[in-house]
């Protein structure tokens, strides 16, 4: 009996391991898209409100804005880092470690390098939309819509891209869960903070402007306000520049680091 | 002469100071189901992640399918059915979507879809729970709907690792049955365990590995033959007669074991001069003998 009959040489990325993982995910969303959903919008919707309001009634207008739609755009890129740094974070960890899952999907025709970009891919879908819901939130208080809101989900793919490969990155150097609380505390907070979501960031120091231009969650929050408040300038495509480079060095650094967590 | 479904030539695995794997030769025909026997430790569930490309051998060749490891790790997979040690099944999703995620990992045409989720629900007799949550099933159904997962893209070869561990004798059989019933449509098997019976019960050809490397390799029966003879003799009695009874068997040559109990003179077919009660040869014997009484 001959064994096999070779077949052509497969090639490194390919559509259908992609599709593998991707319906993998799919199909298990439509057992927790409650929970995912709720967490995803709630919270955003949360600060939107608290600041929105607490300071709003404080603060009248910010930059030339409501400081509710200041706010209501500024969220938007909150809600993309909560739906897409933190699942890719706790989801990778768990799939690797606890459930295993990732051992059955590169027993098959999968490779990791097709596996992270796949997670990946998943991720910044589930950004891009709920990434809309702060912006959603903010029309009822007095936002008005424009087409160039259209970009916004895409600013949140491309922002939930990085997000995502970056909790992929960090669930793959951690040794443990709890290792995790360190980059919560030392490295998304304050990026979270200091990204021109609740405060301009021109006020600043000149220091504390530089760095915050090096804040991939900075350029989202203007993308999606310049979007918003249709202001859309060439100084924007820079920014979207600085997402694709954020994109692609912790995609392959988020690889990397799960090639040498997966294969020993 | 028949092909190898997979060769491994002088493999090598070290993690640290430690080698795994240390030199292992292994050969199994297409066709026949081969039995990695060993005890804890002896390197065979590092041997059967070589095989999927999880893990990178540092020196040796393997070739699974014809396929070149890891170069051509990609195309072995796509033929390649594995069932891992530990249950990796996503519990929240029903028996049939976890069935229906795998045809899309392996590759399984549209159309053949549904087929080939049904010949699979079958396989593991779970037709009727197609649509029970996974966490909901009870421990013997799940295993089986883990191998028959394994098994959608219609493998030509099917890596089985410690497919019966931590099971009531009464699912074990169950799975037997369902391995044998692959073994006679033809599939090619590796299954690595380390209860006796099953390799003896459901391989064609055992290979015993010990610290890494191949101790011994043949059918079962002539691996009794060969290191066992036909007959064992147990002597019991306190610990002074055992070690009594170790060092004359000793001194005419023949070859012993402890079995906790007793002392098991191996080839004492024509022996006499020791009371005890015989009976005839086992695997276990062999095992035993070849893997050494401690395990380290």
């Amino acid at each position: 009996m001959a064994v096999v009959a070779r077949q052509e040489r497969l090639h490194r990325f390919e559509r259908s391991a992609l599709a593998g993982v991707l319906v993998r995910e799919v199909v298990n969303f439509s057992s927790y898209w409650r929970s995912a959903t709720f967490s995803s919008t709630v919270e955003p919707t949360i600060y939107l409100l608290a600041f929105g309001f607490g300071f709003g009634s404080l603060v009248a207008k910010v930059g030339g804005y409501d400081y509710v739609q200041f706010v209501g755009t500024g969220t938007v890129a909150t809600a993309v880092l909560f739906s897409s740094a933190f699942p890719a974070m706790f989801g990778t960890f768990v799939k690797y470690q606890f459930q295993r899952t990732y051992d059955a999907i590169l027993a098959a025709p999968v490779d990791t390098e097709e596996l992270v970009t796949a997670e990946a891919l998943w991720i910044a879908t589930r950004a891009g939309v709920y990434g809309c819901v702060p912006m959603i939130v903010a029309m009822f208080f007095g936002l008005d819509p424009r087409w160039e809101m259209l970009v916004v989900p895409l600013v949140g793919w491309l922002a939930g891209f990085g997000w995502g490969c970056f909790g992929i990155m960090v669930a793959g150097f951690a040794k443990s869960i709890e290792n995790f609380s360190y980059i919560v505390s030392a490295v998304l907070t304050p990026l979270f903070l200091v990204a021109g979501t609740f405060f301009p960031l021109n006020r600043l120091p000149r220091w504390a402007q530089v760095l915050g231009e090096a804040n991939p969650l900075h350029h989202c929050v203007q993308l999606v306000r310049d979007s918003a408040f249709g202001m859309l300038g060439w100084i924007d495509l820079l920014r979207v520049g600085a997402l694709v480079v954020f994109g692609l060095v912790i995609w392959r650094l988020g690889i990397f680091a799960m090639q040498r967590k997966l294969i020993d | 002469m028949s092909e190898l479904a997979i060769r491994l030539r002088g493999v090598v695995k070290r993690y640290g100071q430690i080698s795994a794997v240390d030199g292992l030769d292994v050969s199994v025909p297409a066709g026949t189901c081969v039995g990695l026997l060993g005890p804890n430790g002896a390197g065979k569930s590092t041997t059967m992640r070589m095989l999927t490309g999880q893990s990178i051998a540092d020196e040796g060749e393997l070739e699974v399918l014809g396929f070149r490891m890891p170069d051509e790790s990609k195309q072995a997979r796509a033929l390649l059915g594995v069932t891992p040690q530990l249950d990796n099944l996503d519990v929240t999703l029903t028996v049939e979507q976890n069935l229906l995620v795998f045809t899309y990992l392996y590759r399984v045409p549209r159309r053949e879809r549904k087929e080939a989720i049904e010949r699979s629900l079958e396989l593991a007799r779970l037709g009727d729970r197609r649509d029970t949550r996974v966490d909901r099933l009870s421990g013997g159904m799940r295993r089986r709907l883990l191998i028959a997962r394994s098994l959608v893209h219609r493998p030509r070869l099917v890596l089985l690792d410690e497919p019966t561990v931590g099971l009531d004798p009464q699912i074990r059989q169950e799975l037997w049955a369902l391995i044998d019933r692959l073994r006679s449509e033809g599939t090619t098997i590796l299954m690595s365990t380390h209860y006796i019976e099953e390799a003896q019960r459901l391989a064609d050809t055992v290979l015993i590995m010990s610290h890494g490397k191949a101790v011994a390799a043949g059918p079962p029966a002539e691996l009794v033959t060969e290191h066992a003879g036909d007959e064992v003799l147990e002597v019991y009695g306190g610990p002074s007669r055992l070690a009594e009874v170790e060092r004359e068997a000793a001194a005419r040559g023949l070859s012993t074991r402890r079995t906790g109990t007793s002392v098991a003179v191996l080839g004492a077919g024509s022996v006499d001069g020791f009371e005890g009660e015989r009976r005839p040869a086992n695997l276990e014997d062999v095992f035993v003998l070849l893997t050494g009484e401690e395990i380290g």
